[in-house]
């Protein structure tokens, strides 16, 4: 099954009540399905054609202060005019589940895969979820509705998939059956609606008496939400099989002297380059993020805690410092001793192979880092 | 106000806000020169001074926001406008 159409039908099963969309490459195949599925009468849904991004979030967010279950889709600049919206409606506590297919953002253009988009509105206050494969892009949908309702929670979750790589990708997709979805996502039941019977006005206006403590809020549903995240995909995992529970993927890393960082699918080409390298006797192992917001700084700590150099593989930069996993992790490792070293790669599509991966193994047992690798010096 | 979810609020929740906290200027009103002509009421944008029990006029400092029209407006110069110290 393609990507786009695995998360599609997760979308289905989940039984969002509002979807308002505007397509976008490489998200565009999501939409469109839905928009098939609500033509066919197979999701009851009001599928709402919007004139933008903007739009669409703002609908969303409408709709789910209205107490439906909303669902949307995007990428790169149209996350980017989303930004607005995000704050508004992680700050009113709803439950929106969107769909990232992660993409560069312009200028200069492109079309292809890094992860800037989502990593870019990092302190939006929503949950962010970096799927693997299309496999556990698919499974995430269910999990980021269930957590993302949980009275305890109530944030808006972003459910990313690496453009193209994962999107547009054909790959065996197990789906769960619709009786399963629906045991495992009961309806949503809002807390709070609005009601022109009993009304009630969300995003009022905090003075400097009140805003810090709103904040202060905020960030404490986001820590709440490692739990129940965790036992969401503990749930997942005894009833379907696949389990979810912890917010980290530990690949070969018990015995290892290098632990490569990584998030969404390139972790499947780690992998195997760690094989390959675990065949000539390099002790080298994988951390793969699945949750980086909230961040797992504990999980993180204790996996990492037996390494000598930890070389983080980032597909995004915060201009003018380092990648954002890098700077995670080092905060995780701070004042333990493993070496971090950040490596910004891949970003705008550049491909990188199990051969790029040695090499950073290479330059990270050399102790270098802190670098963009695989630059064309010749066209600089 | 205890904190709504997602600063929420009920109908009604704005006379709970007492406005009168952002005042830096507070207006005193001279009774002896003031004529109770009733222009400070008129023109108070926030609507909170009110006629006294012997005709004259006070504002209710709960919501008085120092904004000092009532002080430009009185044909008495009646009404004076100070810092107030918090």
């Amino acid at each position: 099954m393609e990507g786009s159409h695995a998360v599609a039908k997760a979308v289905k099963q989940c039984r969002p009540q509002v979807v308002p969309a505007y397509p976008i490459t490489p998200q565009t195949h999501i939409v469109e399905a839905i928009a098939e599925m609500v033509a066919n009468c197979e999701l009851l849904a009001e599928y709402i054609t919007v004139e933008s991004e903007f739009s669409a979030l703002s609908a969303c967010l409408g709709a789910s202060a209205a107490g439906s279950r909303t669902y949307s889709a995007t990428t790169s600049q149209g996350l980017a005019l989303m930004f607005e919206v995000c704050f508004n409606v992680s700050g009113m506590r709803l439950p929106v589940v969107m769909t990232i297919a992660n993409r560069a953002l312009g200028a200069p253009l492109s079309i292809w895969n890094d992860q800037q988009d989502s990593i870019s509105i990092r302190d939006a206050g929503w949950m962010q979820f970096y799927a693997e494969d299309n496999q556990e892009a698919t499974d995430l949908h269910y999990i980021a509705y269930k957590v993302a309702e949980n009275p305890e929670v109530l944030l808006p979750a972003l459910v990313c998939f690496d453009g193209f790589i994962l999107s547009h990708t054909y790959e065996p997709v197990d789906m769960i059956s619709q009786d399963e979805a629906d045991r495992y996502l009961p309806p949503f039941r809002p807390v709070q609606r609005l009601d022109a019977d009993d009304p009630v006005s969300y995003g009022m206006y905090a003075t400097p008496e009140y805003y810090l403590e709103f904040r202060y809020e905020h960030d404490q549903a986001m820590k709440r939400a490692k739990k129940i995240i965790s036992d969401a995909g503990r749930e997942f995992g005894t009833m379907f099989g696949r389990d979810y529970t912890s917010l980290t993927e530990g690949y070969r890393l018990e015995d290892a002297d290098i632990a490569l960082v990584t998030m969404g699918s390139l972790a499947g080409t780690v992998k195997d380059a760690i094989d390959e390298m675990r065949e000539k006797g390099k002790k080298v192992g994988l951390l793969r993020i699945r949750c980086f917001r909230p961040f797992p700084t504990e999980e993180v700590a204790k996996a990492l805690a037996g390494v000598k150099t930890v070389a983080v593989l980032d597909k995004n930069i915060s201009v003018g410092s380092k990648g954002a996993i890098a700077l995670e992790i080092k905060d995780a490792l701070y004042g333990k001793s493993p070496m971090v070293l950040d490596y910004i790669l891949g970003l705008g599509g550049r491909d990188v192979r199990k051969l790029d991966i040695k090499k950073i193994v290479e330059l990270a047992e050399q102790g270098m880092g802190d670098q963009f690798y695989g630059l064309r010096r010749e066209v600089l | 106000m205890a904190l709504g979810l997602g600063c929420s609020a009920r109908p009604g929740n704005a006379k709970n806000n007492k406005t009168g906290s952002w005042r830096v200027f507070k207006p005193n009103f001279n009774s002896e020169k003031c004529t109770k002509c009733g222009m400070c009421r008129m023109i108070c944008p926030e609507g909170c001074i009110s006629e006294t029990e012997d005709e004259g006029f006070t504002p209710d400092l709960s919501y008085c926001k120092g904004c000092g029209l009532c002080a430009a407006e009185c044909p008495v110069s009646g009404i004076t406008m100070e810092q107030e110290e918090k």
